[in-house]
């Protein structure tokens, strides 16, 4: 089936977002952006601090309202999505509760959809199995580095088998060589569950690495500055060092260094 | 102006709806002699009786302050010592925790045999006693509860130890010390009072409350009562001013993006 | 705690659990240390005392001559100030002549008495606290609303309150299927006292969550009852924690001022009052009576400081491999 076919995963547009509108603190965070995501894509936003890629993600979780605009997931607007849990979340702080165990942690979104003890249970085992956890589920999350934190976070936002995956900056926190490490899981993980994945992150190799598309956001107020396609095929070891890596993270980096001319223009 | 208003009205209006249903139910039911009478009878008394709450709520009065005043200063020097020396802060704090839980206001028949039974000598230690325990156990985990990183950058400046203490120690206590405060005036006039049932001066609120509730002049026992909250709500107000005073800029975090 | 680079669970388990072990060694030593803590400052206080009494003439000397810097002096005579020794010899003593009880027996039954008041007042006091937070937090409005009078409501002083209580216990409350005892309205007494650390505290650990938990509590779509339950509870409980030591101690309080502006018998409150009205037959005895009030606070105090312990252990216990 031709990619096209089916309904965008992620379909901004025009969206603008105002905070506190009216008041002397009034900030314009998006202007006027469109933003598409097809079904199983990899997809990063980067820009500078404050240039409203945060915002964006959230206005697709449906965590946030646009001022205008509309945002549709999988075809529907973005808080019948939220409401039917077609996506899972990840944040740049693991977020986990410190009272409840890696399993029951990782348990916490199927325990409110009423899933039986036994059918979490199971569940919880293969996700921690999928990021290479295996064992911990008993520990609790002060006995976890970082990194692992972050893992049982993912297997948490996968634990019901969302068809998107919105994630905020999750390996902001952690050490280059967890985070590279972290980078290769993720890629394994969204080619076993054929998830769409939309990414933030300050981090141009990260951005280039993961993505099939690299969103380039310009400072406040947020517009596309430009959409950097990246083709570097099949990831492992040696791309990171590869010239065609190398190019590519240059291309991101001058799309950010470049004024706004808000037309989204193709290198 | 709409937010202080905003902030200010769902209390007005929980206070005003209380006070009307109170009426209305006491006037509606109307039991004989009942020991809570209606708003409108205490403030009736407590306007008929104004020489003698005044004078009472001055001798109550002097009895906070100057427990307040002795007990905060003590807490805090005592705070100050003992931050210095983290063995200090491991086994005092501790004992000022667990001495804290001994009902003060039990000693006070002591207390009265020490100073003698009009003296309020004995009311001010009792005060002191109990504003100076939560004083002293905030202040001095404000004052220890410091960024590990602030305190560094200090010392990669050369400050001195006292300078580190005026610029990072007692900023970051102020919090600390406010909360305690607050609770302090709360429990400073509680204690006056309740103290003077043991003994003190015999024109505080405390005899005046208790003799009026022994005559079954209810409305009278409440009015006086009533004065009681006033002095503690004009403190409490009193230590919020300082509060906003001292820390500025605590304010712009409260007033922060409301999103 | 999360410094330990490895990612091989058996070595992880074992690390965990050597720390573990370290850290009930830690809680013990610091236990014992905190127990002698208390004896030396026992010690200090007694030596105070003796010392204080020691200049003896010289207090007298100066409340003649500076009235006013001598208001601050506490007399040092036998009457006021008994000497140790005898204070402690007089627990063996009965309280009157004739009575077969020695006055250790006495408070300590009075002590269990208003012990029992200051429990029912504590249990009452935490669910009435967690329950009024549970209430506030649901809306905004509510919370600012009424929070100005829970905190005025501590402002009333209990010798108003307790007979206004006590009163209505004797005589509205006979639809009850059991009698109502004057002892049981002051553990209502002492509930009006302990509920509002409680309340505090637990609103403030119900709102205590970060913005990213709740946020993902929305990405759930999660009803406020699961939020409720699911995150802001378990989160509250630290605070809930700490504001039961202060609850605890409130109740004690309570009782012990209820019992003796609502003229109850039985507890530590009255023996106080009826010592204190017959101090100069036996100063000793109100000393005595007194320390049984001081040592009822800090049993209550290490009680709970036990309990809190012991659920914290209990929780890591919880954590071993599912």
């Amino acid at each position: 089936m031709n990619k096209d076919d089916r309904d965008q995963a992620v379909e901004a547009t025009s969206v603008t977002k105002v905070f506190n509108q009216g008041k002397p603190n009034e900030v314009l965070a998006l202007d006027d952006v469109s933003v598409a995501v097809a079904q199983r894509e990899f997809l990063s936003l980067i820009g500078p601090s404050g240039c409203g890629k945060s915002t964006m993600l959230r206005l697709m979780a449906a965590l946030t309202h646009p001022s205008e605009g509309t945002v549709l997931v999988n075809g529907k607007p973005a808080d019948q999505a939220r409401r039917d849990r077609d996506y899972g979340m990840a944040f740049q702080t693991a977020g986990l509760f410190d009272w409840r165990t890696v399993s029951q942690n990782v348990e916490l979104p199927l325990q409110l959809m009423g899933w039986s003890k036994s059918d979490r249970r199971r569940r919880a085992t293969e996700m921690l199995d999928l990021v290479r956890l295996e064992g911990f589920g008993g520990h609790y999350p002060r006995e976890l580095s970082g990194g692992m934190q972050q893992r049982v976070a993912i297997a948490r936002a996968l634990s019901f088998s969302p068809s998107i995956l919105f994630m905020d900056e999750p390996f902001g926190a952690l050490d280059e060589i967890t985070r590279e490490h972290m980078q290769t899981e993720l890629l394994r993980i969204w080619d076993e569950t054929d998830t769409t994945v939309v990414f933030v992150t300050h981090s141009i190799p990260e951005a280039v690495f993961l993505s099939e598309r690299v969103l380039v956001m310009s400072p406040r107020p947020g517009r596309i500055a430009a959409v950097i396609p990246v083709d570097l095929g099949e990831r492992n070891f040696d791309t990171r060092e590869s010239t065609e890596f190398f190019e590519r993270v240059t291309a991101v980096r001058k799309a950010l260094r470049q004024p706004d001319d808000g037309t989204g223009q193709l290198l | 102006m709409t937010e202080r208003l905003r902030s200010v009205s769902p209390p007005l209006v929980v206070g005003i709806g209380g006070l009307l249903a109170w009426e209305l139910v006491l006037g509606v039911v109307q039991p004989k002699g009942f020991v809570l009478p209606a708003p409108s009878a205490i403030l009736a008394s407590l306007i008929e009786n104004q020489a003698v709450i005044v004078t009472a709520v001055q001798s109550t009065g002097f009895v906070v302050i100057t427990g307040l005043l002795f007990g905060v200063t003590v807490g805090v020097l005592a705070a100050l010592a003992v931050s210095r020396f983290r063995l200090a802060d491991e086994t005092i704090t501790p004992l000022a925790v667990a001495v804290s839980a001994i009902p003060i206001i039990a000693l006070a028949p002591i207390f009265n045999a020490w100073f003698g039974l009009t003296s309020p000598r004995s009311n001010q230690l009792v005060v002191t006693l109990l504003v100076f325990f939560p004083i002293f156990i905030n202040t001095t985990r404000g004052l220890t509860d410091t960024d590990p990183d602030q305190i560094d950058l200090m010392r990669s400046y050369g400050a001195s130890r006292w300078q580190i203490t005026k610029e990072v120690r007692i900023p970051s206590a102020m919090p600390f010390f406010f909360t305690a405060l607050k609770i302090a005036v709360a429990l400073a006039v509680i204690a006056a009072i309740v103290s003077e049932y043991f003994g003190g001066r015999q024109d505080a609120l405390g005899p005046l409350i208790v003799q009026n509730a022994g005559f079954a002049r209810f409305a009278a026992a409440w009015a006086a009562v009533l004065a009681g909250s006033l002095i503690g709500i004009g403190l409490y107000a009193l230590a919020r001013l300082a509060e906003r005073l001292a820390m500025p800029w605590q304010e712009a975090v409260n007033a922060g993006v409301d999103d | 705690m999360t410094a330990t680079s490895t990612s091989d669970p058996a070595e992880y388990a074992a690390v965990t659990e050597e720390l573990r072990r370290y850290e009930r060694r830690q809680a013990a030593r610091q236990a014992i240390r905190r127990v002698v803590v208390f004896a030396v400052f026992l010690v200090v206080l007694a030596f105070t005392y003796t010392g204080y009494k020691a200049f003896g003439t010289a207090v007298d000397d100066a409340q003649t001559h500076w009235p006013v810097v001598g208001s601050f002096l506490p007399r040092s005579d036998n009457l006021t100030m008994p000497p140790i020794p005898d204070i402690i010899l007089e627990i063996a003593e009965p309280p009157q002549r004739g009575q077969p009880k020695v006055l250790g027996a006495f408070v300590f039954e009075a002590a269990m008495f208003t012990l029992r008041e200051a429990a029912i007042g504590f249990f009452l006091g935490a669910l009435l606290g967690i329950g009024i937070a549970i209430v506030l937090i649901r809306s905004k409005w509510l919370e600012r609303g009424v929070s100005p009078y829970i905190v005025a409501s501590q402002t009333i002083p209990l010798i108003a309150i307790a007979p206004i209580v006590v009163i209505w216990g004797r005589t509205r409350l006979d639809w009850l299927p059991f009698e109502w005892q004057d002892w049981m309205s002051v553990a209502i007494i002492a509930m009006y006292l302990a509920f509002f650390p409680v309340a505090v505290n637990g609103l403030r650990g119900l709102q205590s969550p970060r913005p990213e938990a709740f946020e993902l509590m929305r990405s759930y779509a999660a009803k406020p009852r699961q939020e409720l339950v699911k995150l802001r509870l378990p989160a509250s409980m630290p605070y809930i924690f700490a504001a039961l030591k202060l609850a605890a101690t409130a109740a004690v309080i309570g009782a012990i001022v209820g019992e003796i502006s609502a003229g109850v018998r039985g507890g530590l409150g009255r023996l106080i009052l009826e010592f204190a009205s017959r101090y100069t037959t036996g100063p000793e005895r109100l000393y005595v009576s007194v320390l049984g009030a001081a040592a009822l606070g800090i049993f209550v105090f290490a009680l709970i400081s036990l309990a809190q312990r012991f659920v914290r252990s209990a929780r890591l216990q919880e954590s071993e491999p599912a």
